[in-house]
This record gives C-alpha cells, structure tokens and sequence, in this order.
C-alpha cells in the first residue's frame, strides 16, 4: 500500500471489481457488531472487516474518490461479486461466505502479489490479511462442521446455499493480467474440497452459477439484497449532497 | 503481588486458603489494610476481606457490561457512516469496546467469577451497566457526542481507576484508558467536522449536545451525600474521587472544549466561578436518573433484548465449539483446535 500508481496506468475496472468485493463484503460483516454469538467473534468479525475496508479504501481510490464511489454509484455499477453481498444469515452463513471467498482471495491475491501489475503492492499486504481471513473461517468451518447435529445440519445449508455462487469467482477479471484463472479454481476446489472433508461436510454437488450467467455481479447484475443494503449504506451521504463528514 | 512488611508475617496468604483460625483472619486483615494504607497493590491470590471482593466484582462485573451494551448505540450508525474514513473509525472503535469487555470480563476472572455467571446475571437483569446507554442513538452526531462527552466522562471517571488498589483492574485500566483517549478525540473532531460544515450538519451536532449533556453529568452517580458505596470504596481506594470532584472536574474540561467547537452547552446557569475556581453549573434532575436506572429509559427494554437475542442466537455455535474442542481434546497435532 505504499506505492499507488499513476491513474492512468491502473485499469479501472478491475480496481474496481476487487475493491467493490472487499467494500461490501466489510459492510456485511460489519451488520454483525453487538451480536456475534460470543465476545471474541465480535473483536475476529471486526478485524476482518477492517482488514477489508482498507483494502476497499485502496482500490477504490485507484479508480477514482473514494466516497463518491461507494456513495453516489447505482447497484448497476457495482462490480463486486453476488457471494459477498449475500446478506449473513445465520453464523454458519457468515462462515461460509467467508470461507469461499477468503480462499479465493488468498489465491488470488498471492498471485498479484508475485508479479508486477498495478496491484502488487496492495496485494502483498493483502494476502497476508486474507491468510488470517481464511484460517478463522477454516477453524470454525471444522468446529460448526464437526461440532453438533444442529451445527453440521446448519453449516452443510450454508455451504450448499452459497455454493451456486462461487463459480463467478473464476470469470476472468477486465484489466487483471498473468492469472490463470483455471488453475485458480482448480487450487480453490482444492482448498474446499479439503476443509469440507475435514469438517465432515459433503462438497455440495450442484451447479456453482445460478440463474444469472457467470459473472454477473461482475457485470452489474445483482441480487434483491444487495439494493436494500445499499439504501442503507448511502442513505445518510446522499442526505446532504456536497458535504464534507 | 504486594510485599509490604505487615503481609509477610501472615504469611504469604492466598485468596483459596481459608485463615486456620480466628487469631489468623486478624492478622490477614491487619496485612491487607497495611498493604492499602501503603499504595500496593492486592492481587489475585492475596487475602482480601468478602466485602472487598464482593464489591471489584460487582464494579468491574457493571464495567465490564457497559462495555458490551455500549457496542449497540454506536454499532447503530455503523452500516451508515457517511464517509469510509468515518466508518473505518466507528468500526474500531466498536471493536475496542468488545476488547474492553474482555479485559475487564478476565479481570473479574481473577476473583473467582466466570464471563459466563456474570453474562447470565446481566441478562437476568441482576447486574447493571451504565445507564448512559440506555438513551438512543438519533443521528450521526450522536456517534460524535458519546465519543467526546460519554467517552470524555468515562475517562474522567477511568483515569484514578489506574491506580485502584486491585492489581489486574488497576492494570486493565491503564490500557482501556489509552483506547478511550482516542474515542475521546475522535467523537470531538467528529463534531468538529460537522459543526463547521452545512448549517444541516452544525444543527445536528448542537441537537446530539443538547441531547447528550445532562445524561452525561449524571454518568458519575448521585450526589456523594446519596451515594450508596462511596466512602467504603475510597477506603478501601477501589475509588479515588467522589462523584462530584470527578463531575465538576469533567464541567472544566468540557466547558472550553463547547466554545472551540463552536456549540454551546445546554445549561442557562454554566458561568465562571472565580472565587471556587470552577464553573458553576445547574441542577441535574436526579428524578431522570433514578428513572432511568430504574429501567424506564427510552431504551433499557431494547438493550437488554438485543443483549439476550445475541445470546440465545449464539448458544448453537457456543455448544458447537465445546462439542468441537471436546472430541478433539486428545488430538495432540492440535490441526482441528482453535
């Protein structure tokens, strides 16, 4: 994060794209403060939302004002993928959207890192955060896996209900260079693969696009959710246009 | 631990072993009111008199709840920041308290009480936290006013707390202190922010002022003559002011603090007192309070609630991690454990 490069070289879609996923999936873990299911996942939840945000404030001042972008766009110009806006549910939910995701964008950003595009720098710190990310969702995965009945019943929901929306996470990303997005969702299946078997989960069987056709979060096509999440989110910076807070 | 001459002949005596006779509680007595008298500090495994004990948990136990029940106004405004700059800063701010609430939770650990026990009682409505928050959170200028004038006061009341004759608060404190330092001046360049902006923005920071004034002066407890636990607490110096010296010592610091900010305080009767060398300030309506505490304010209902829902909601994950830790408690290469 040191080192943010001249406007003109970043490639603004896909700045956005990686900067809208870590925006909205910060405010969603960010509706769980004052009730998480003990005071220890309030300080974990906090952290990686946190963690999160700062990325955002990164990319997206890399693509343009910060607050403009997070404030002032429609649904239809988010970028980010449908997984992360999906609202939390229940723990097992936030566990999952957390695992799924985390495990891509510790791959993800481990390769950016390694090479020397626009976002090496920032992805050198963030695959470091997104280490953490996807360890605290391993360990709960395992523990609300192989914990309980209710637990295994709840997480194994979670699991297949999001599955449907992790194949967009390997749609090639506009401006992203030197990824090879095949090999990413082989390691990706891998990892999961892995943490279900260990948590005594079985990996859900069923498509991993829905309805929409792949990458349509990338494309500005969202789910019902996430216009309500934005109402929310924006309501008060549109209140007084030209403001400064 | 404590080492001053008196203690060492009882001893060395510990919380968990009971004084072998009579002659003995004397003696451990004599050494912890030595050990008081001398500015040490007692530790966890020092001889303390029931009372003592019974009022660090009862004090830290209130603490440790208002740190938790504090995250709800505050959190309130979290999906709603209006700058991304703004709502990095509530969210750790947020999280700090949650850190708060542990420290103190294992503080009061050190006297024999479990986070559990104290979260049962706090949901049974058998133990308090501090009525401040049970006001709502209206607008986001309330995130800036408890920031500068809750947080303010907490510090003023926290501040002595660093020196408490117990040893884990004592030290607790110090570190809590140094977060709601922060709090503190984030709430005030908040309001700052808005005062100087649009006339909408400055309205909403001297509406949250006028809101947040009176409730804040009442943070440090009744007047000390109607103070219930105040002399035995300066004896025993778990406190180190009263609650008016700590009350008119944050009027002070507020006083000029309302002028740069540019808003004014909601007391018709707020002047310089130059013979007492402090700012005379008006009535406080002790009726409000003890309403308030009483469960009656506009939100007591709905904190509690919330606190239970949180609770219950999580009761499946709680028993998912012992069942977890449980069946893999002989799993020497420890991969599964948290």
């Amino acid at each position: 994060m040191t080192t943010t490069p001249a406007a003109d070289t970043v490639p603004t879609a896909a700045a956005l794209a990686l900067g809208d996923d870590a925006l909205v999936l910060s405010h969603r873990l960010g509706e769980w403060a004052g009730h998480a299911p003990v005071l220890e996942e309030e300080v974990a939840l906090a952290n990686i939302a946190l963690d999160l945000l700062g990325q955002a404030r990164v990319l997206l001042s890399m693509a343009g004002d910060e607050d403009e972008l997070a404030f002032l766009r429609e649904e239809r110009a988010f970028r980010n993928l449908q997984l992360v806006e999906q609202p939390g549910g229940d723990f097992a939910h936030t566990i999952a959207r957390q695992l799924y995701f985390s495990v891509y964008q510790h791959l993800l950003h481990d390769r950016l890192a390694s090479g020397d595009g626009p976002f090496a720098p920032l992805a050198g710190k963030a695959v470091k955060e997104a280490a953490y990310h996807r360890d605290h969702a391993e360990q709960w995965t395992l523990r609300l896996g192989d914990g309980t009945d209710e637990s295994h019943a709840r997480m194994q929901r979670a699991v297949d209900a999001l599955w449907r929306f992790t194949g967009e996470m390997f749609q090639p990303v506009e401006g992203i260079d030197g990824v090879d997005w095949p090999a990413l969702e082989r390691d990706w299946l891998g990892v999961i693969e892995d943490v279900l078997g260990r948590a005594t989960l079985t990996v859900p069987d069923g498509p991993r696009t829905g309805a929409w056709r792949a990458g349509a979060g990338r494309q500005g096509l969202h789910t019902e959710p996430f216009g309500r999440m934005l109402a929310e989110m924006q309501h008060l910076h549109r209140s007084h246009p030209g403001a400064t807070w | 631990m404590a080492t001053a001459a008196a203690r060492d002949t009882a001893g060395s005596p510990t919380a968990y072993d009971a004084p072998a006779g009579p002659g003995d509680t004397d003696a451990f007595q004599r050494a912890f009111d030595a050990a008081v008298a001398a500015d040490e500090r007692i530790e966890p495994r020092d001889w303390m008199p029931d009372a003592y004990r019974a009022t660090l948990v009862r004090q830290i136990a209130q603490h440790a709840h208002s740190e938790i029940i504090g995250m709800q106004p505050e959190a309130n405004w979290i999906t709603r920041a209006p700058s991304l700059r703004r709502k990095a800063i509530l969210m750790a701010k947020v999280q700090d308290e949650a850190g708060h609430g542990l420290y103190l939770y294992s503080a009061a650990e050190t006297l024999g009480v479990s986070r559990d026990e104290l979260l049962d009682k706090l949901h049974a409505g058998r133990q308090k936290y501090s009525s401040i928050f049970n006001y709502p959170t209206l607008t986001w200028a309330d995130v800036g006013a408890i920031g500068w004038l809750v947080d303010g006061a907490a510090i003023t009341n926290q501040v002595p707390l660093c020196r408490c004759s117990y040893g884990p608060y004592a030290r607790a404190m110090v570190r809590v202190c140094k977060e709601e330092s922060f709090h503190q001046r984030q709430g005030y360049e908040l309001l700052l922010a808005l005062s100087k902006g649009t006339p909408e923005q400055h309205a909403m920071a001297q509406d949250a002022v006028d809101r947040w004034w009176w409730p804040s002066l009442m943070m440090f407890g009744p007047p000390d003559d109607e103070s219930q636990h105040s002399a035995q607490s300066m004896a025993w110096k778990i406190k180190r002011h009263s609650n008016d010296e700590l009350r008119q010592r944050f009027v002070d610091i507020c006083v000029p603090q309302a002028e740069s900010l540019g808003l004014t305080l909601p007391d018709p009767d707020l002047q310089w007192n130059e013979e007492r060398g402090h700012y005379d300030f008006g009535a406080i309506d002790w009726s409000e309070f003890w309403d308030v505490l009483k469960g009656n304010g506009p939100c007591n209902e709905q904190r509690l609630s919330r606190r239970r829902q949180a609770h219950e909601d999580g009761a499946w994950v709680r028993e998912a991690a012992a069942a977890h830790a449980a069946k893999h408690s002989d799993d020497t290469t420890g991969a599964t454990r948290a």
